[in-house]
């Protein structure tokens, strides 16, 4: 066996005393952690397979289980880290680029947990939302300027095509592909049952979940996977992915292990072949091109549904969403440097683009600047964590917020951020059948369900705190806001004050 | 140093009031003060206003307008800014006694104006649009001046102080009116600023207002893409430009202006009749922004009318009642039998539904 230079991540601990040797954890770890050895009547351990995703542990029938960081440390080095140690040694064996999959996880600011809300005392009431209505539908698109009457003076009521959410939180793109049919299966199920949606993400539409529709965002990426007219005409809403959060600037690449039958038709690629987004568009290069392609889906559809540009937050978030704004999109999506991912570069995740709240800030600020702010509507996503989180996006200025890993949280997830291994003990990031099939529809669109309403009663009640009843006065509510331990300089870009002002 | 309004939001309690003579009968401002003064307790001697409509029927196609001055360079510079834009007719101090409890008054003063042919023309603007642009201009860009009145045949007299306090230091014992509204305020701290007295105007739009809205930010982040600029920070500023936007700029009915910034709940309108509910639906859609949650109850007045509107909870007492062709609207009852003790058809309104009275054909005829 060669040399591996680095010792195991994790280490497995198994309690003895607890074990009764029924092999359930082997069967259940598709890593291969878990073996018996019949010669000592053993249950033992490959610990450098383990990604620490707490299936066997939330298994173990005897709770017998621990897995734990291994302690071994190499000497203590604050500049070259055990990790930076350990990710050079990867390479220096492979030759290849560093793959990861969920969120950037390092240590950058979350100014979610810097920025307080308000409440009401005395000078106005605060609203009980248990005893009085409060509101959370949320209408997304472009708005008129201008009001026109009809002929006998009433008001003309026609309108751009909207999307009308009964609560103000969405499922973001994710790809058939990249998470399994069950997986899909339940995001559409809970987007429906709840009055909002789910977004295809760049993999297309399985033929089972085009009775989704009404309830469905189809996304047009770089590769076109899958993007033929049914598909446009089944969805509600169509979205352009420029680009993700976890990786601006890149494309992506499935690989072909994972194009199974059913994807391999979904995608409209041959079975086995590496599905490949290209890092541009190849007919966007410049903001008049996207215009055309908005133009071009916006025809294709008569017209009847909004469009979507979706793009990473970036250094110049706002300039770029002030020309998406003016081009025609009726929304645009924006998503943040923590976002989640299937597969991205390490470097690129963990160091590219900027975080979410104050893209938000400076993109909403900017298109009020400039007097188009109706022209479209903003949705924010890109670690949007908690219902707290939601309620500060809406108060710095999104219409509605995207959540994609809070509903893998919902689904089983752990953040074991092996996603690109394929091997999900979840059966979410995977397309293996055993796998697949741990995953039950019924269970995890039920928990989807529960997990949003169980925000929707949050945002509620620190709505009624407030002395809100309805979103929509919320919405860019920034008086409602302050922050702790900003700088001047990140108070003006979040437009708020600080704590005690 | 505590700082001025407009540098720091200040939330307030009040007292407002108000009546219209629906024949266009003229009543004096003394009637008015009675009415507020019945009310003391709801105001604390921090503020205190008037609007009266139809008081200057002499001037009554003039735009009138009333300024503060802190010095008389900003007054100059005023003028000056006046001088090139308004056909000046006549301009004078508003005539006030001494009163113990009023003190610290700024220089005040009143000028009636036209639009020059010549600058409206040039500006492509439509008359009021341009005389509203002209006041906006002066409150934000010359330091020390406040025009705090801008309509025609109507205006407003306001002060730091109790508003019977600032009734007397007026004199409005002077002047007649077919519909008067007053304020009485009680913020929770003292700017002690003439400017941020109630009630807040824009052309002959005057609102006066009880109350402390939650959706405030939300509200003045989306009327300022407008070219509103609200410098005061209060509640009553806000709500003005969104009247104005509404009403003027998009021409929708005081009505429509109502189901906007006091919408009634989704579960309301899903029970209404398709048509209305279309509508509402679409307002709530598209003005959103301009949906005014928290609690308030106000009184806007305009040439030919009053409106009375209470958020949709109806977290502000507000009571209407009527006798001949007299309409009152008030905080409390008292303050409408402080001035007619006879009142009939007492109620107070639902939360959200706005309750318009105009001036009848012969009060038409008589005042406009
Ligand atoms: S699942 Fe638990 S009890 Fe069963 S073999 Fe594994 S560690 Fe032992
Ligand atoms: S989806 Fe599966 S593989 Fe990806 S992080 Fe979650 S548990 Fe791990």
């Amino acid at each position: 066996m060669s040399v591996n230079y680095f010792p195991a991540e994790f280490e497995v601990l198994r309690n003895t005393d607890k074990c009764i040797k029924c092999r359930a954890c082997e069967r259940q770890c598709a890593n291969e952690v878990h073996f018996y050895d019949a010669d000592f009547d053993k249950m033992l351990t490959h610990d450098d397979q383990c990604v620490d995703c707490q299936r066997c542990v939330t298994i173990c029938p005897t709770g017998a289980l621990k897995i734990h960081k291994n302690p071994n440390e190499f000497r203590q080095n604050y500049n070259y880290t055990q990790q930076i140690m350990t990710e050079n040694y990867r390479q220096a064996g492979t030759g290849a680029v560093l793959l990861s999959s969920m969120g950037n996880p390092l240590p950058y600011p979350v100014y979610w947990d810097k920025i307080l809300i308000n409440a009401s005392q005395v000078t106005n009431p605060s609203i009980d939302p248990l005893r009085e209505p409060m509101e959370t539908k949320v209408f997304l698109g472009k708005k008129p300027n201008k009001m026109s009457f009809n002929e006998d003076g009433s008001v003309n009521t026609k309108l751009d095509p909207h999307l009308e959410l009964s609560v103000p939180i969405m499922f973001s793109a994710m790809s058939y592909g990249s998470i399994s049919k069950n997986a899909h299966e339940s995001l559409a199920r809970a987007a429906t049952e709840l009055g909002t949606y789910y977004n295809t993400g760049e993999g297309g539409l399985h033929k089972d979940f085009y009775q989704y529709g009404p309830n469905t965002i189809v996304q047009v990426a770089s590769g076109r996977f899958g993007v033929f007219k049914d598909y446009l005409e089944t969805g509600a809403a169509i979205e352009i992915k420029m680009g993700q959060g976890a990786k601006p600037g890149i494309g992506g690449h499935l690989p072909g292990a994972k194009i199974r039958e059913d994807v391999s038709k979904t995608r409209m690629i041959p079975m086995g072949t590496d599905a490949i987004s290209p890092a541009p568009h190849h007919d966007i290069y410049s903001i008049e091109d996207l215009r055309q392609l908005i133009y071009s889906l916006k025809e294709a559809t008569e017209y009847k549904k909004p469009i979507i540009v979706k793009i990473a937050a970036v250094h110049n978030v706002a300039a770029i969403a002030s020309g998406i704004a003016r081009s025609g999109a009726d929304i645009i999506a924006i998503d943040g440097f923590r976002g989640g991912t299937g597969a991205a570069p390490t470097r690129i995740r963990d160091n590219v683009g900027i975080p979410i709240e104050l893209a938000l800030a400076s993109v909403d600020q900017r298109l009020r600047d400039e007097g188009i702010r109706n022209n479209v509507s903003v949705v924010v996503a890109g670690s949007i964590r908690s219902a707290s989180d939601a309620v500060k996006a809406i108060a710095l200025g999104a219409d509605a917020i995207y959540i994609a890993t809070p509903a893998l949280l919902a689904m089983g997830c752990h953040l074991c951020r092996s996603c690109h291994g394929g091997k999900c003990n979840w059966g979410i990031a995977t397309q293996r059948p055993d796998l697949v099939k741990r995953l039950n529809p019924d269970v995890a669109y039920k928990r989807l369900v529960n997990l949003v309403h169980a925000w929707d009663h949050e945002i509620k009640e620190m709505m009624g705190g407030m002395g809100i009843n309805s979103i929509e006065a919320l919405r860019g509510n920034r008086l409602m806001l302050r922050g702790i331990g900003l700088t001047d300089r990140e108070l003006k870009i979040l437009g708020i004050a600080h704590a005690g002002e | 140093m505590l700082e001025k309004e407009g540098q720091v939001r200040i939330p307030s309690g009040c007292a407002i009031s108000g009546f219209i003579s629906r024949d266009g009968n003229m009543i004096s401002g003394e009637d008015a003060v009675k009415s507020i003064s019945y009310m003391h307790d709801r105001s604390n001697g921090l503020g205190g206003g008037f609007a009266g409509y139809g008081i200057y029927p002499e001037y009554k196609d003039l735009y009138a307008l009333h300024v503060f001055y802190d010095t008389n360079a900003s007054r100059e510079q005023t003028e000056r800014f006046l001088d090139r834009h308004f056909d000046v007719v006549n301009l004078s101090r508003i005539p006030t006694r001494k009163h113990p409890n009023i003190t610290n008054e700024p220089l005040i003063w009143r000028y009636f104006v036209t639009p020059l042919p010549t600058k409206m023309a040039s500006s492509q603007l439509p008359e009021k649009e341009f005389v509203a642009k002209c006041v906006i201009r002066i409150n934000n860009d010359i330091n020390g001046a406040y025009v705090f009145s801008s309509g025609k045949n109507m205006g407003v007299f306001k002060a730091v102080g109790f508003p019977e306090d600032v009734g007397e230091f007026y004199r409005l014992e002077e002047y007649e009116g077919y519909a008067w509204t007053v304020h009485g305020r009680y913020p929770t701290n003292t700017p002690g600023w003439w400017g941020g007295a109630h009630p807040f105007s824009l052309l002959d739009y005057t609102i006066v207002h009880n109350g402390e809205i939650s959706s405030y930010d939300a509200n003045r982040r989306f009327i300022e893409m407008f070219g509103y600029k609200c410098t005061l920070l209060t509640d009553t500023e806000v709500i003005t430009y969104i009247i104005d936007y509404l009403n003027r700029r998009q021409n929708l009915s005081l009505e429509d202006v109502a189901s906007i910034i006091a919408a009634p709940f989704w579960s309301e309108i899903d029970r209404m009749e398709p048509e209305k509910a279309e509508k509402l639906r679409y307002f709530r859609n598209v003005f959103s922004s301009l949906l005014i949650t928290g609690p308030f109850s106000i009184i806007l007045g305009y040439n030919g009318g009053l409106m009375a509107l209470n958020d949709r909870l109806k977290l502000r007492s507000m009571v209407v009642a009527e006798k001949g062709d007299m309409f009152y609207i008030s905080s409390e009852e008292c303050a409408i039998r402080a001035i007619c003790p006879d009142a009939e058809n007492i109620r107070s309104p639902r939360g959200g539904e706005p309750v318009i009275v105009t001036l009848s054909e012969e009060g038409k005829r008589k005042c406009l």
